[in-house]
């Protein structure tokens, strides 16, 4: 006997470089597996070591040069000869911290293979649906587990599938928004890819539930891996019976088909998500009449997000109350976060509802990189807010996230450091969203164009006086008349900034200084004499031409010419330039 | 223009007549490599929907393009976690490379330079992914070297 090889091949570990190292392993050996993601992006590519079913060893960052001796490892199922690769302990801690039910999979089973899923207990809540319980009582014991929309907006899970079931008529659908655009998450995409049959038994049982016959999931093109893994699964799945007409004889049948969506941010939003599935530009609809009573095709139709369904098979087995017992009084369970940004350990977190940012950031996440200081975490990405570090304390739960002025949001969790300026970043997120703006209402279109305009001028330096106020106007004007979330929630990236980040509003509007000197119209470059020691790099790298000075001699910046790129800081070795 | 673009592929995808117009322009621009006016014509005439609808989501959707790219199309990622980790840095320094900005193809054909909203692999930032190749943590003077190393 060895050790089995696997390989985890997620789209983040493939960019890091993990199919080199599968191709490598394949060459030496016939058997090795492949898993998802294991959500340690920081580590990745990582090759786990089983023996039997259980993990032998962990090995992280690996490159295809490591392929032999890892071979020799699992051959001899002896790892001293790999022991640099080891995870560390406290690297490891990122995962032993975590509670995992949407993810607890990922980066164990196989994807593509459909006996992997069955044999942790897969396709177990279908039958279980199916046999023993009613419609009704599937809803009944999602109410009871208190699982809430993950896309972000929270709204109870089982009131939707009720809707649905009450609307009359025979012809329903189902619908899986995986189209995930909020930069910064990557959660369902981390699902698909990894478990994708969970996301298949979770559709089915809320297909059963409402009573659909026939299901879509909407999913991004940009996630070609996503595609072909859920392709694969589905025709798995309904090879085995799991899907098609009379599934396992009970008489339920489903079709899922999947829709490739061509990138717009607003398809998040369901109405648009449902044009869009339909052929149409994604612009929302006036809402009532909600899906539930009239959706794809003016159909009864629900439609939950990725991670939504992931958790519906685990609430059957485990039961409602359990996963209810996780959690806050109002939200319960576990919830998924990409944690991003300048964090020293990023990957996926799925965490218990209850545990505080600062936890998540810092026990978990580790800290900030590179020995900066905190500044604040970004959350539900263009529709969410930034929280600052006295809020660090804040507990992760819908209503708490919301007093902040931030959302929940589907999970995006970024992490910035002293180094990132806020209003830039408010400036960031308003480019996206008038990016991303569908146009047809007026408060959105138009409004959101204004606040990035006026939030341009000020990381520009030409703000006025009176422009603080300005803003915040027009965010409640927009938020109070905008057609849907996406204009309604477009203002909290410029409110939450004023709010608690005014200072650097000031320094913008009123100093023309943007204290983490990130805005270029702000900032000076300057060259230290008594630091420099002549080198001519940052001479030489100037695209601008404006450093001027002989060997070994002191070099100087002419300010008027510089261009504030940082080529010369970013060259220099001796420390010897200064942005302020 | 000179050469004719041999229209035949498009009757076979308007023939499915199960596909939404999304669709069907999803597998001309798999074929084209982009949208061809006369493709958009073509489709037009086929399924009967007008060449303004067909615009109307061809802009919508940040997929389509209208313009042929060039042989190696970067997808520069400009995403929360990029943002925050320098990706404007990075776009300058592609910008100054080719010499193009987001939307442009450079003279020769060679690169077509793109900003996205996200790739998902934020973890790497800051990314581009060059023809399905990713490329990640990236500084200005790599992602130059890495254009350098293909043209």
């Amino acid at each position: 006997m060895s050790y089995r090889i696997v390989v985890g091949e997620g789209s983040c570990g493939i960019a890091a470089g993990a199919h080199k190292v599968y191709t490598a392993l394949r060459q030496l050996t016939g058997s090795v597996g492949v898993t998802g993601c294991v959500g340690m992006c920081f580590l990745e590519p990582i090759v786990d070591l089983y023996d039997g079913n259980e993990l032998a060893v962990r090995l992280v960052r690996v490159t295809e040069n490591d392929a032999e001796r890892i071979c020799a490892a699992a051959e001899a199922e002896d790892v001293s000869g790999v022991g640099d690769l080891r995870i560390s302990d406290e690297d490891g801690l990122f995962l032993k911290r975590q509670t995992r039910i949407a993810l607890a999979n990922c980066g164990v089973v196989d994807p593509t293979d459909i006996d992997s899923y069955i044999a942790r207990d897969g396709y177990k809540a279908i039958r279980k649906a199916l046999f023993d319980m009613t419609p009704e009582s599937v809803i009944e014991e999602i109410k009871v587990s208190g699982l809430a929309g993950r896309g972000g907006a929270g709204f109870p899970t089982w009131f939707k599938w009720n809707a649905a079931r009450q609307s009359e008529g025979d012809d329903k659908y189902l619908i899986c928004n995986a189209d995930e655009g909020d930069p910064g998450a990557f959660m369902d995409r981390a699902v698909i890819e990894s478990d994708p049959h969970c996301l298949i038994e979770g559709m089915l049982i809320a297909a059963y539930a409402i009573g659909a016959k026939n299901a879509f999931v909407y999913v991004r093109a940009e996630y070609p891996l996503a595609i072909e893994r859920l392709k694969a699964a589905l025709a798995q799945a309904e090879e085995r019976g799991f899907l098609g007409s009379d599934i396992l004889g009970s008489g339920f049948s489903l079709k899922i088909k999947i829709k490739a969506g061509a990138g717009a941010f607003v398809c998040g939003e369901e109405t648009a998500l449902i044009e869009s599935l339909e052929g149409s530009r994604g612009m929302p609809r006036l809402k009532p009449p909600f899906p539930a009573q009239k959706g794809y095709m003016n159909r009864p139709s629900n439609i939950n997000n990725v991670e939504t369904y992931a958790n519906v098979a685990r609430i059957l087995l485990m039961g409602g109350e359990k996963f209810a017992s996780l959690g806050t009084e109002n939200s319960k369970g576990t919830k998924v976060f990409a944690l991003t940004g300048k964090v020293v350990r990023g990957g996926l977190v799925e965490i218990p509802m209850g545990l505080t940012l600062r936890e998540v950031i810092f026990d978990i996440g580790g800290g900030i990189k590179n020995g900066k200081k905190f500044k604040a975490v970004q959350l539900g990405g263009p529709s969410g807010g930034c929280i600052p570090e006295s809020l660090l304390d804040t507990v992760i739960d819908y209503k708490a996230l919301a007093a902040t002025g931030a959302i929940m949001g589907s999970g995006g969790m970024v992490v910035m450091d002293e180094d990132t300026c806020m209003v830039n970043m408010a400036r960031f997120f308003l480019d996206f969203t008038t990016k991303e703006s569908c146009g047809k209402c007026v408060p959105c279109r138009i409004g959101t164009k204004r606040l990035y305009e006026k939030l341009t001028a000020i990381t520009e330096g030409r703000g006025e006086e009176g422009d603080v106020e300005t803003l915040t106007e027009l965010c409640s004007g927009i938020r109070d008349t905008a057609l849907c979330g996406l204009g309604q929630t477009a203002p909290n990236p410029v409110l939450t900034t004023i709010k608690y980040f005014s200072d650097e509003y000031v320094a913008h509007v009123r100093d023309k200084k943007c204290p983490a000197c990130e805005c270029r119209a702000l900032i000076t470059y300057e060259i230290l004499p008594d630091k420099c020691r002549g080198c001519t790099m940052c001479a030489k790298n100037c695209p601008a031409g404006c450093i001027e000075g002989s060997v070994k001699q002191p070099h100087k910046i002419d300010p008027e010419k510089c261009v504030r790129c940082g080529s010369c800081m970013r060259v220099c070795r001796f420390g010897a330039v200064k942005v302020s | 223009m000179t050469d004719r673009i041999d229209l035949s592929p498009v009757a076979a995808i308007c023939g499915d007549g199960d596909r939404t117009l999304i669709e069907i322009l999803q597998t001309v621009q798999e074929e084209y490599g982009y949208l061809p006016a006369e493709a958009v014509e073509e489709v037009s005439r086929l399924t009967g929907a007008s060449v303004a609808k067909l615009y109307g989501i061809a802009t919508f959707y940040a997929q389509f393009r209208l313009e042929k790219p060039g042989k190696y199309l970067i997808m520069l990622c400009k995403g929360t976690a990029c943002h925050v980790n320098g990706a404007s840095g990075i776009e300058q320094a592609v910008s100054e490379e080719l010499g193009i900005s987001d939307g442009e193809t450079t003279p020769d054909g060679l690169f077509s330079l793109k900003t996205v909203a996200c790739l998902g692999c934020c973890s790497l930032s800051p990314v581009m992914m060059i023809n399905n190749e990713t490329y990640g943590s990236l500084t200005p003077d790599k992602a130059k070297k890495i254009l350098r190393g293909l043209s």
